[in-house]
């Protein structure tokens, strides 16, 4: 990674071990406070229905640091953080990768329009996407498991992650402009 | 590193994503063809991080607990009138329970009846949630040495809680009664007819295939049948409510959505269904 940032021009410090572990840190804040978000949903708060959370965040934080980040969150990222988010969520191996994959390949897509527009409509476009996510794990789960199983959930998953995402957004944005940003190393 | 021209780290860039979905595909044919590497994969993460969970487990709950006190105090009076004549219903009831206790083991000595033996037990605390979105089961955090066996029984202070399905080294994974796989033999203790709990991944689980003639009565306790083997007669579940739509639903006694220690017990049955099958099997339709 660090050598793409060596093929600009211009003068630099030099790269001492203690600047390349900044770098490296910072390069690696998006997916380790992904992974460390994740993890958190699951210890025991003991707050109602608190397993709907963990799809939420892990879309939420795919969606952002997919659109805003993308050299960090890559596909191989996105695809391990799917993995964790079907061990931790207890469904059928490679759902959930697969929709943060898409997720991932539409935030990819659409990142020249929406960076153009406010937070309102990025906001919106997740709300969207969230709820197609959903849908997709809902019915992958359905026909992996050969069973109906009630959509409630799925509604509920799509909901939260569309209200939790300004929430995380406004975190995220912080640490992008701050302590992940590769150029302030 | 290899050193790829600029064209072709582009080409190979773009193709990583369609080459990761597909993967996924590949993951979902896996997990179908081989289930027991995913629940292994699972248990084993599982394991991981229960320990870490346990320790959380302590100073999150001393919160909880923090802020359900300073909210207690508010209404100290009133809990503390309730509570007192409460108390004095229940000291009217034990009263009675004594005498029926006492009552019951005299005529079972007049009648050399055959005592249940006594189950064995361990106690395990509730670290983490392990359904996820689509099922409704609990992770427990147990010691290395725990002896617990898939089968067996889960119960909280008040009533059944559901079946040990997967368990690993430091974790056990138990299925409530309430997850969309769960299938119970029940009796309704006031006709004692027999009936099946059926769970919907919603609060409250169904009661279905009740004989002709004696439906569910509102109120009425629910107890588990020993019908299949699989669980003793008579642990409390819950009571039977009616909705709007006047289907029989079981309100569980066990504090399912507030579950923090539960027993495990050992009735040393083994039932119709052998305990490498008890896992929740796709194909068993309601």
């Amino acid at each position: 990674m660090t050598s793409a940032d060596d093929q600009r021009p211009g003068i630099r410090p030099r790269a001492t071990l203690a600047r390349r572990l900044d770098l490296a840190a910072r390069h690696a804040f998006p997916a380790s406070i992904t992974i460390l978000l994740m993890l958190l949903t699951e210890a025991p708060f003991g707050i109602v229905d608190q397993t709907s959370l963990l799809p939420a965040v892990a879309l939420a934080s795919v969606w952002f640091w997919s659109l805003y980040r993308p050299a960090a969150m890559s596909p191989p990222v996105v695809f391990a953080i799917g993995l964790l988010l079907d061990l931790l969520d207890w469904l059928p191996i490679g759902t959930g990768v697969l929709a943060l994959l898409i997720v991932h390949g539409i935030a990819l897509r659409s990142r020249r329009t929406l960076g153009r527009h406010g937070f309102a409509l990025v906001w919106l476009a997740f709300a969207v996407v969230a709820a197609g996510a959903a849908t997709l794990e809902w019915a992958a789960t359905a026909v992996l498991t050969w069973r109906l199983v009630p959509p409630g959930a799925m509604l509920f998953q799509a909901v939260l992650s569309a209200a939790l995402y300004p929430a995380l957004a406004i975190l995220f944005a912080r640490a992008h402009r701050s302590i992940a940003n590769p150029e302030r190393a | 590193m290899i050193h790829l021209s600029i064209p072709a780290r582009q080409a190979l860039a773009k193709l990583t994503l369609p080459v990761l979905v597909a993967a996924s595909f590949g993951l979902m044919l896996l997990g179908k063809a081989d289930a027991v590497l995913a629940d292994r994969a699972r248990i084993a993460f599982a394991d991981a991080m229960a320990p870490i969970y346990a320790v959380l487990a302590a100073p999150l709950g001393n919160l909880r607990a923090g802020i359900a006190n300073t909210a207690g105090l508010w209404d100290l009076r009133a809990t503390n009138a309730h509570l007192r004549t409460q108390n004095e219903e229940l000291r009217r009831w034990q009263s009675v329970a004594l005498a029926l206790d006492a009552e019951n083991r005299r005529l079972k000595a007049e009648l050399h009846w055959i005592p249940d033996p006594a189950p064995t037990y361990v106690t395990a605390r509730v670290v983490a949630d392990a359904g996820g979105v689509y099922a409704k089961a609990v992770l427990l955090s147990v010691g290395p040495h725990h002896g617990i066996k898939r089968g067996e029984i889960a119960l909280d202070a008040r009533g059944l809680v559901g079946r040990v399905t997967e368990v690993g080294a430091r974790s056990a994974r138990v299925l409530l009664i309430t997850d969309l796989n769960s299938r119970i033999p029940v009796v309704l203790e006031g006709s004692g007819a027999h009936a099946i709990m059926v769970g919907t991944n919603g609060p409250w689980p169904r009661l279905l295939y009740w004989p002709e003639g004696s439906p569910p009565r509102e109120g009425e306790h629910v107890v588990t049948g020993a019908e299949t083997g699989t669980f003793p007669a008579n642990l409390p579940v819950g009571t039977v409510h009616y909705t709007s739509a006047h289907v029989a639903e079981v309100e569980p006694a066990a504090l399912l959505d507030r579950l923090e220690i539960v027993r495990i017990f050992d009735y040393g049955l083994n039932g119709i269904v052998p305990p490498e099958a008890a896992k929740p099997l796709p194909d068993w339709h309601g």
